[in-house]
């Protein structure tokens, strides 16, 4: 099945301490640091990855959509001494609703002034391709989620690039819709059919990565850096359920909630970036906690399960999973063990607990390990008034991060504190305070 | 620059053209329809270029045999301002999304803009035309299109500009992907994102207008009074002459054309834009229009839109090829550049608001302002009081009528009708009420100004309350929500986002009619209410411009004031906490 000869691999576009900031120099807007990285010909590499690690942004610096604040991009030209192209399939298809499935794909044809004659005959082949035939006059509100971003696909390769660069692309699909267009283009491209010389694929799902790339570049986050690259050499079509597959998996899993080699005072706050009250806090629930909790706590896991088997059986992303794990670790309710979670005794406590004995035992645990609820009760107390402004820690916390990062972590700890009854906090008048409503 | 032609589809244009063979019944239909439309246009035209002195040869007549003449020509004005305002819309509004520098000036001028009185200005903008083209009808011609202009053209610029401002980011990412040059990122990506926006607030715009053509065909100031062939003329001299049955074939006669232009131009181009719509999924009930379905079927109508779409393709033509242009990396633009800038704009503030008070202050006295003042309060009284009395009334019947969603397909189109409606042309009955039963100016005037506006209220409230969730009704009556907590709990929270627009456009609205409502006359009787509109009205007619200046400041002033105070909390307030999500 494997048509695709091996030629030597040649350099096809070389990045070179590429690091993006936004906003002011360095410190809190920084999200790719000193990233180097070497696409060959004949390869699918994928870019794993955090949300914030910084893998979209080194997938725009590539397509040239923006310039990263230092290092370089730079295509090596190929035999023909023309430089590399890319093209670019979209997480959200970004398929233009005005215009036909024919009309989108011609749309980069169109811009290159082929003419009308051409690039009608080529878009058809593309959309043939794909396995379009018969919508080429479709609007694409007319297609479904999966006929969507085969349009994506064709608009990318019918332009005949030497790169294609696809950023989440099957992250927006049913689990049965990703899996047959994977292997469609698995396909495609193992017979040699897309004029592609290479693939990059951005992608959070491990088990995603594992199956389609030659190559994974795990990346860690804040600011986003190359963690490991690990050489992908299971033959294709690659199976599920085979143990040296599961065993990679494992692997990639374990590698992602390994704490950075990190000085050796940092605690267990090491996960999340930022420490103190400047430590960024994701938006996790205090229910998805809860009922991670339980599901580990009861047979048959019994207070220890495997991370990629938790998020199989869950049917959440690693992206969806990992903060609430860590959240969980945060909060000493669990520790990770390799690539797996082990639940601490306190845990097994609140999963035995009722509803007042758990908020008790989730509001010791925030007081003790979440430095930015322990400041804002300490705020509250200190004040005859017992209130004080939301803007107040807003404030605060921009002068660490970004205003959109101090947004959230203040929801998060918003959201927990009121669970945990730790304080209250009126939206209208954006005030936290020490009364309850009651 | 879509389907429908000059590049069609093979396989499109071959089943059209088996489809539709020999020129169908739609075909003739659509022909006569478009061949009247071009007969009018050129004998509109023709009479525009007479000089201006065979208006008092040829006065308007009040015989109903001219009417359909004068109905052609105040038509012509409204459509040749809306081709105005959409050519000032294009270019300023895409100047603000392109350059920082240009949006510093252009946002918060067209925000102001949409706010002040246009009639004030009408003094002004009359002198100015009538001195560009001396003698000629063509002067009066383009003082009353500038004025429907005026009227039209900042709420489009601005939807515009907000839509160029909210283009999404991955299409962005597309066409710079692809190279897409500027202009043909303009067509194939903003534009058409922007079009189903602009579409609807030109037709707000257009129902504003005929309010604003009535208004401006037959105008005094000072010793000079023009009176162009049209509906509003033909109302004045209806007026003049204390005949009631003149004005009545003026309410019918501005009644069909509202009809049809809304049949054959708006309902049309709604339906048409619908394809626009940034959507992804197909919306259950599409906006339809039988004479777009008519114009579909017909081979003849692509044949003619051609040539628009050729100009399309054309600047496409034109334009270099593709080009990946590096981007730039992040920058801090100029900090010294960015000073000057200020400076400048900065100096030209000063420099106006000099002008002004200069203006202003050489023949008035404080004491004229303070009459202003004081005659704004009265008028921000009377709106305010109207506005609270129309909802009060039109609220309940909107919930009701909302709530039943037959009854609320059906009366859509007619509250939207009833917004359209220029109230000026109803006027004349009231006064005559007045003027019979001797009532008091200062308090049977008020309904006037609210008169046109209030539909607004409507319209926004029966929209609102066709759209709360059944979930929500079925809840509330499963608790047994009713009465006043079913007001206060359920419909008012429900309707309120929609209310404040509705109440918001009706309250800005109402101080532009307050300048033609509170000084009105029947036959050589004048009533007048005190208030800063009959202020204007009396300074206009007095051609006493610095008058005139200090009432439309003053009201820009308050107009500006109660926007900034009153209805953005409200809106900011909605838009946060009562939004169905």
């Amino acid at each position: 099945m494997a048509t695709r000869t091996i030629a030597a691999p040649q350099p096809l576009v070389e990045v070179r301490a590429v690091s993006h900031h936004y906003g002011r120099t360095s410190g809190a807007g920084q999200v790719l640091d000193t990233v180097d990285l070497t696409l060959n010909t004949n390869e699918v590499v994928g870019l794993l990855g955090r949300s914030g690690s910084g893998k979209s942004t080194l997938l725009r610096s590539i397509a040239g959509l923006l310039r990263p604040s230092e290092g370089d991009v730079r295509f090596v030209p190929g035999d023909d001494k023309a430089d590399p192209t890319v093209a670019m399939v979209f997480q959200t298809f970004a398929l233009f609703p005005w215009l036909t499935v024919l009309q989108n794909v011609e749309l980069g044809l169109e811009a290159q002034r082929v003419p009308a004659e051409e690039r009608r005959t080529r878009a058809l082949a593309a959309i043939d391709l794909i396995g379009l035939d018969g919508f080429e006059n479709a609007y694409p509100k007319e297609l479904s989620g999966g006929m969507r971003q085969r349009v994506g696909l064709a608009r990318a390769i019918v332009v005949n690039p030497s790169l294609l660069l696809m950023d989440e692309p099957f992250s927006a699909l049913d689990v049965l819709t990703a899996e047959t267009l994977r292997t469609d283009l698995l396909d495609l491209w193992s017979e040699g059919r897309m004029p592609i010389k290479s693939i990059l694929i951005v992608t959070h799902n491990i088990e995603e990565a594992v199956l389609m790339c030659d190559r994974i570049l795990v990346f860690s986050s804040n600011p986003g850096r190359v963690a490991a690259e690990i050489k992908v050499d299971l033959p294709q079509p690659r199976d599920r359920l085979d143990p040296t597959f599961r065993a990679l998996v494992d692997d990639i899993y374990a590698r992602m909630t390994a704490r950075p080699a990190a000085p050796a005072t940092a605690s267990k706050d090491g996960l999340f970036p930022g420490t103190g009250i400047a430590m960024v806090l994701p938006r996790v629930s205090t229910n998805a906690l809860a009922g991670l909790i339980e599901e580990v706590d009861a047979q048959p896991l019994d207070g220890k399960a495997s991370l990629a088997e938790l998020a199989d059986s869950l049917q959440l992303e690693a992206d969806e999973l990992f903060p609430m794990a860590e959240t969980l670790q945060l909060m000493r309710f669990a520790e990770f063990a390799g690539a797996d979670i082990q639940l601490t005794a306190l845990a097994r406590r609140y999963a035995q607990a009722d509803v007042d004995g758990r908020k008790a035992l989730f509001k010791q645990a925030l007081l003790a390990h979440v430095p930015l609820a322990q400041h804002i009760r300490r705020i509250l107390d200190e004040r005859a008034s017992h209130d004080a402004p939301g803007r107040r820690f807003r404030d605060e916390l921009e002068d660490f991060m970004s205003p959109d990062y101090a947004d959230e972590t203040l929801r998060t700890v918003t959201h927990w504190g009121r669970y945990a009854e730790l304080f209250a906090y009126d939206e209208d008048g954006d005030r936290f305070s020490l009364d309850d409503p009651a | 620059m879509t389907d429908t032609t000059a590049r069609p589809l093979p396989a499109r244009s071959f089943s059209r053209l088996f489809r539709a063979s020999p020129p169908n019944l739609a075909d003739l239909v659509t022909f006569l329809l478009l061949a009247a439309a071009g007969v009018l246009i050129v004998r509109g035209l023709t009479d525009v270029a007479q000089p201006l002195s065979r208006l008092s040869v040829q006065p308007v007549t009040l015989d109903p045999r001219e009417l359909p003449g004068y109905a052609l020509r105040t038509t012509l004005r409204m459509f040749a301002a809306l081709a105005a305002s959409l050519t000032f819309t294009l270019v300023v509004a895409t100047l603000a999304a392109r350059s920082r520098r240009a949006e510093q000036i252009i946002v918060p001028a067209l925000d102001i803009l949409q706010s002040v009185p246009i009639l004030g200005f009408l003094t002004f903008t009359v002198t100015f035309f009538l001195r560009l083209f001396p003698g000629q009808q063509l002067g009066a011609e383009c003082a009353a299109v500038f004025a429907i202009f005026t009227s039209q053209a900042w709420n489009m610029a601005f939807s515009f500009y907000q839509s160029l401002r909210s283009v999404p980011s991955d299409l962005q990412e597309v066409c710079h992907g692809f190279g897409l040059s500027s202009m043909r990122r303009f067509l194939r990506l903003e534009l058409p994102f922007a079009i189903p926006g602009l579409v609807w607030n030109a037709m707000m715009s257009m129902s504003g207008g005929w309010f604003f053509v009535v208004a401006s065909e037959a105008i005094t100031v000072g010793n000079t009074t023009v009176a162009l062939p049209g509906i509003g003329s033909w109302l004045a001299s209806a007026i003049a002459r204390k005949d009631p049955a003149a004005v009545a074939w003026a309410v019918g006669a501005m009644a069909v054309l509202i009809l049809l232009y809304d049949q054959l131009f708006f309902r049309p181009i709604v339906a048409w834009a619908d394809r626009y719509r940034f959507e992804q999924t197909a919306s259950a009930d599409r906006p339809g229009s039988w004479a777009y379905d008519l114009f579909r079927r017909t081979r003849l109508l692509p044949a003619l839109l051609a040539p628009v779409f050729a100009v399309g393709d054309l600047l496409m033509a034109l334009d270099g090829g593709p080009h990946r242009r590096t981007v730039a990396r992040d920058r801090a633009p100029s900090r010294i550049a960015d000073g000057a800038w200020k400076a400048v704009l900065a100096a030209l503030v000063l420099g106006s608001a000099w002008l002004v008070i200069d203006y202003v202050g050489r023949s008035l006295s404080w004491s004229d302002t303070g009459r202003a003042v004081l005659a704004a309060l009265c008028t921000l009284l009377r709106v305010v009081v109207l506005i609270a009395v129309a909802s009060v009334i039109w609220v309940p019947i909107g919930v009701w009528i909302g709530m039943r969603p037959r009854w609320a397909e059906r009366f859509q189109p007619i509250a939207q009708f009833l917004a359209a409606f220029p109230a000026n042309v109803l006027f004349p009955f009231v006064v005559i009420a007045i003027v019979r039963w001797h009532l008091s100016p200062d308090i049977w005037l008020s309904p006037l100004i609210i008169l046109g506006t209030q539909w607004y209220i409507l319209f926004n409230v029966i929209a609102g309350a066709s759209v709360i969730p059944t979930d929500m009704r079925e809840a509330a009556s499963m608790f047994g929500v009713r009465g006043l907590q079913w007001w206060r709990r359920v419909v008012i929270p429900a309707i309120f986002p929609y209310y404040v627009t509705g109440a918001l456009t009706a309250s800005g609205g109402s101080w532009n009619a307050s300048i033609v409502a509170e000084a009105v006359s029947w036959g050589d009787r004048h009533i007048a209410a005190f208030g800063l509109g009959s202020y204007i009205a009396d300074a206009t007619a007095a051609g006493d411009y610095p008058r005139v200046a200090c009432g439309v400041a003053v009201m820009s002033v308050f107009v500006l004031a109660f926007n900034r105070l009153v209805w953005r909390p409200m809106y900011a307030f909605a838009e946060r906490r009562l939004r169905l999500a």
